[in-house]
C-alpha cells in the first residue's frame, strides 16, 4: 500500500505555507485509523485545519471522505489516534462530544430536516433547548439566517412543502443558528438538481467569503477551485495528495489523483 | 423523412367528458364495471334482502317494524312467542351494568367521577382546546387521586365502598384507562430501552418485554390473584382490583413497546444524526425529534393495542372482578327478567357498548393520524 507516501505528501504541504500556533489550530486529526468490524476503513489520516481555512475533500466513492468528517463531529468513533477539535480531543467522554459538537455544524447529503417541524422550529430548536437562548431571540436569529439564504418567506412552512435545493440552504441554515465555529459539508450538492446545485453553492461561497472554517466533502471541482485554499484527494481510505487547488488541479502529483481527475474532468 | 417538430398553437384545457362523472358514472365503475362485478353486487345485494329484516325486526321494537320489547316493557312481553330482544331488561338492570354491586346511595359519586373524567378528557383531545398543560396535569395528576377518594370513599365522611362492589361499566373504564394510560410511558422507556447501547438495560427490557409478551393474559390474572398472595406474608393483602390493573398495565406495556420499537426503527438514521451533531442531548433528541415522529408513524399500531386491551378487560372476569360483561353474565340468569331472548339481549347490549368505545378509538386514531401529517402535505 502506499501508506508511507501518502504520509510523506501529506506532511511535506501541511506545514509548508502557514505558521502554526495553536490558538489557530481549529481540527487536529493526528495518526488516526478506524475500522468497521475488520475493514480498515481510514488508515494514518492526519490533517490540521486552520481558522478560517475552506478545505474540499474529493475522492472516489468508498475512500473515506465522509467517514472522516464525521469521526470530526463523532458521529462516527475512531479507534486509533487523535482527533482535536477547537482544543478539545474527542474521546468517549459525553461531555466533551457535546462540546465539540456545539462549536461544529454539519450539513447532510440528505438534508435531515425535522420533517414534523416547520421551518423556524426547525431553525430554533437547537439555539433555545441545547443554548438556552430565549425564544424571541432565537427566532430573530434564524429569520437572519432565512434571510441569509434567501427564503425567509418559507419560515412557517414544513420541510415537505420545499424543494431539495430550498430545504438543503433551510440546513445550512439551521447549522449556521448555532453559531459554529467549524461548518462541515457531507457532499450536500449530491442530491439536488443541477439548477438547485447553483443556489446551495453560493450560500456556501458567501459563508466562506466571511471566513468560515469549512471542511466540504464534495465533487464540485468548480466550487474547489473558486473557495478552497487547500484540496485533500483521499483513496482507499488514505489522503493521497493535498495541495492548493490551482497546483491541485494543474499539476497532480500521485498516479491515483491523475486518473481521478481524468475521470472527472473534461 | 425528418422528426422535427415546432408546436404553433397551444391547446386549450377543456372539461372532462360528461360519462366520467356523477352517480351513473360511478355505479358503471364500481359496481358494474365487468360481468364478474356485477354478479358479485347482484349477490351482494341478495344477501342483504335476506340478512337485514330478520336482524331489524330482531332489535327494533314493536312501535318501528320490529319484535323486540322496549323499555319500559314487561317481563310478559318478552315471554312472548318470537318476541325480539327484550330491551325492557336491559334498562331495568341498567344501573347494575354500569355500577356492578355499588351501594345504589352513593351513586352520585361514580357519576361525578363519570362527568368529570368526560369534562377533563374532551377538551384533551381536542386540539385546539387550550390551556393544555393545565388540563393534561388536572388529568393525569388530579383526576386519578380524586377518583380514587371518591370511588374507594372513607374520607370526608364518604362511606368506604371496598373494590369488590365495583364493578359494571365502571371497572371495565377504570382498568382500560389506567392500563392505557400507564402502560404509554411505560412502553416508550422499555422501546427506548431494547433499542439503548447499554448491555444490561437493553438485556433487562428484553426480558420484560420478551417474558409478558409469552405469557397469555389470562394466565398473568391469575397469577396475579392466585398465586402472588401465596407468596406474600401472612396477612398482607393486595387489593383484587389493584392487582389486575398492574397486570393489565404490564402485559400492555410489553405490547406497546414492540408497536413504539417498530416506529423508531423506521426512522432514518439521518434524523438520530442531524439531532446528535445539533448538539441535542439522548433526552432531548428522543423527545423533540425522534419520539413524535415515531410515535406519528405507529398511531394506528397503538391504537390497536389500545383497543386490544380495552377488549381484554373482559378477562378480568376470571378472576372474580365485575367488568361491564361479567355483569351481563350475572344479570342473565336473573329470574325475574327470564325469557328466551334475555341472555342474547344482554351480550348485543354488551357487544355494543364495547364497539361504541372501540370504534371512537379507531376514528379519533383516523382522525390525529390526518392532522399530523405534515410529510406530504403540499
Amino acid at each position: 500500500m502506499s501508506d508511507t507516501s501518502s504520509a510523506t505528501v501529506d506532511r511535506a504541504i501541511d506545514t509548508s505555507h502557514m505558521k502554526v500556533s495553536d490558538t489557530d489550530v481549529a481540527i487536529d486529526v493526528v495518526g488516526m485509523h478506524k475500522w468497521y468490524g475488520d475493514f480498515h476503513v481510514l488508515r494514518d489520516i492526519n490533517l490540521k485545519v486552520m481558522r478560517g481555512e475552506r478545505i474540499v475533500i474529493a475522492g472516489p466513492s468508498g475512500s473515506g471522505k465522509s467517514t472522516l468528517i464525521r469521526c470530526i463531529n463523532r458521529l462516527e468513533e475512531h479507534q486509533e489516534g487523535q482527533i482535536i477539535v477547537n482544543g478539545t480531543e474527542l474521546t468517549a467522554d459525553l461531555k466533551r462530544i457535546d462540546e465539540v459538537r456545539r462549536e461544529v455544524g454539519m450539513v447532510f447529503q440528505h438534508f435531515n430536516l425535522f420533517p414534523h417541524l416547520t421551518i423556524l422550529q426547525n431553525l430554533t430548536l437547537a439555539p433555545i433547548w441545547v443554548r438556552g437562548t430565549p425564544k424571541a431571540e432565537a427566532e430573530a436569529t434564524a429569520m437572519h439566517y432565512l434571510e441569509r439564504v434567501k427564503i425567509p418567506e418559507q419560515a412557517n412552512k414544513f420541510p415537505g412543502q420545499l424543494s431539495g435545493g430550498q430545504q438543503q440552504r433551510v440546513a445550512i441554515a439551521r447549522s449556521l443558528c448555532m453559531q459554529p465555529r467549524i461548518m462541515l459539508f457531507d457532499e450536500p450538492t449530491s442530491a439536488l438538481d443541477p439548477q438547485m446545485v447553483k443556489e446551495v453553492l453560493e450560500v456556501m461561497i458567501s459563508l466562506a467569503e466571511e471566513g468560515m472554517t469549512m471542511i466540504c466533502v464534495t465533487h464540485e471541482m468548480g466550487f474547489a477551485r473558486q473557495v478552497a485554499n487547500r484540496v485533500i484527494f483521499m483513496d482507499q481510505g488514505q489522503i493521497i495528495e493535498q495541495n492548493e487547488p490551482e497546483q491541485f488541479f494543474s499539476n497532480p502529483q500521485h498516479e491515483r489523483t491523475k486518473l481521478f481527475l481524468s475521470q472527472i474532468l473534461h | 423523412m425528418t422528426y422535427s417538430f415546432v408546436r404553433q398553437d397551444m391547446v386549450d384545457a377543456r372539461g372532462a367528458p360528461v360519462n366520467t362523472s356523477g352517480p351513473i358514472a360511478w355505479a358503471r365503475r364500481s359496481l358494474f364495471a365487468t360481468p364478474s362485478d356485477a354478479l358479485l353486487t347482484i349477490l351482494a345485494i341478495v344477501f342483504l334482502i335476506w340478512a337485514i329484516p330478520p336482524i331489524y325486526g330482531f332489535i327494533a321494537p314493536t312501535g318501528i317494524g320490529g319484535n323486540a320489547v322496549a323499555p319500559g316493557g314487561t317481563v310478559e312481553d318478552c315471554r312472548v312467542e318470537n318476541a325480539g330482544a327484550c330491551w325492557a331488561y336491559i334498562s331495568a338492570r341498567m344501573s347494575f351494568f354500569i355500577y356492578g354491586f355499588y351501594p345504589p346511595a352513593e351513586y352520585w359519586r361514580p357519576n361525578i367521577v363519570f362527568a368529570l373524567g368526560a369534562l377533563l378528557l374532551f377538551p384533551l383531545l381536542t386540539p385546539k382546546a387550550p390551556f393544555k398543560r393545565t388540563n393534561a396535569v388536572l388529568f393525569f395528576v388530579v383526576y386519578p387521586v380524586i377518583c380514587f377518594y371518591l370511588l374507594n370513599g372513607g374520607v370526608f365522611g364518604m362511606r368506604p365502598v371496598p373494590t369488590e362492589q365495583w364493578g359494571g361499566l365502571m371497572v371495565t373504564l377504570i382498568i382500560s384507562l389506567v392500563g392505557i394510560i400507564c402502560s404509554i410511558p411505560l412502553g416508550i422507556l422499555l422501546a427506548l430501552g431494547r433499542q439503548s447501547s447499554l448491555p444490561i438495560i437493553k438485556t433487562l427490557c428484553v426480558m420484560f418485554i420478551e417474558l409478558w409478551r409469552a405469557v397469555p393474559l389470562i394466565t398473568v390474572l391469575f397469577m396475579a390473584s392466585v398465586m402472588l398472595p401465596l407468596f406474600m406474608p401472612q396477612g398482607t393483602t393486595v387489593d383484587k382490583l389493584l392487582r389486575a390493573l398492574v397486570g393489565v398495565t404490564l402485559f400492555s406495556s410489553a405490547y406497546l413497546a414492540e408497536t413504539v420499537r417498530g416506529g423508531l426503527q423506521a426512522l432514518p438514521r439521518g434524523q438520530y444524526e442531524a439531532a446528535s451533531s445539533l448538539g441535542l442531548s439522548y433526552w432531548k433528541s428522543m423527545g423533540f425529534i425522534i419520539l413524535p415522529q415515531a410515535l406519528k408513524h405507529v398511531i394506528p399500531g397503538i391504537v390497536n393495542s389500545f383497543i386490544a386491551l380495552f377488549k381484554d378487560t373482559s378477562l378480568v372476569s376470571i378472576v372474580g372482578i365485575f367488568d361491564l360483561l361479567n355483569t351481563v353474565q350475572a344479570a342473565s340468569s336473573d329470574i325475574e327478567w327470564s325469557s328466551p331472548t334475555q341472555a342474547i339481549t344482554g351480550y348485543l347490549f354488551a357487544g355494543f357498548v364495547f364497539w361504541i368505545f372501540c370504534f371512537a378509538m379507531s376514528r379519533y386514531s383516523i382522525y390525529m393520524e390526518r392532522r399530523l401529517d405534515t410529510g406530504h402535505k403540499r
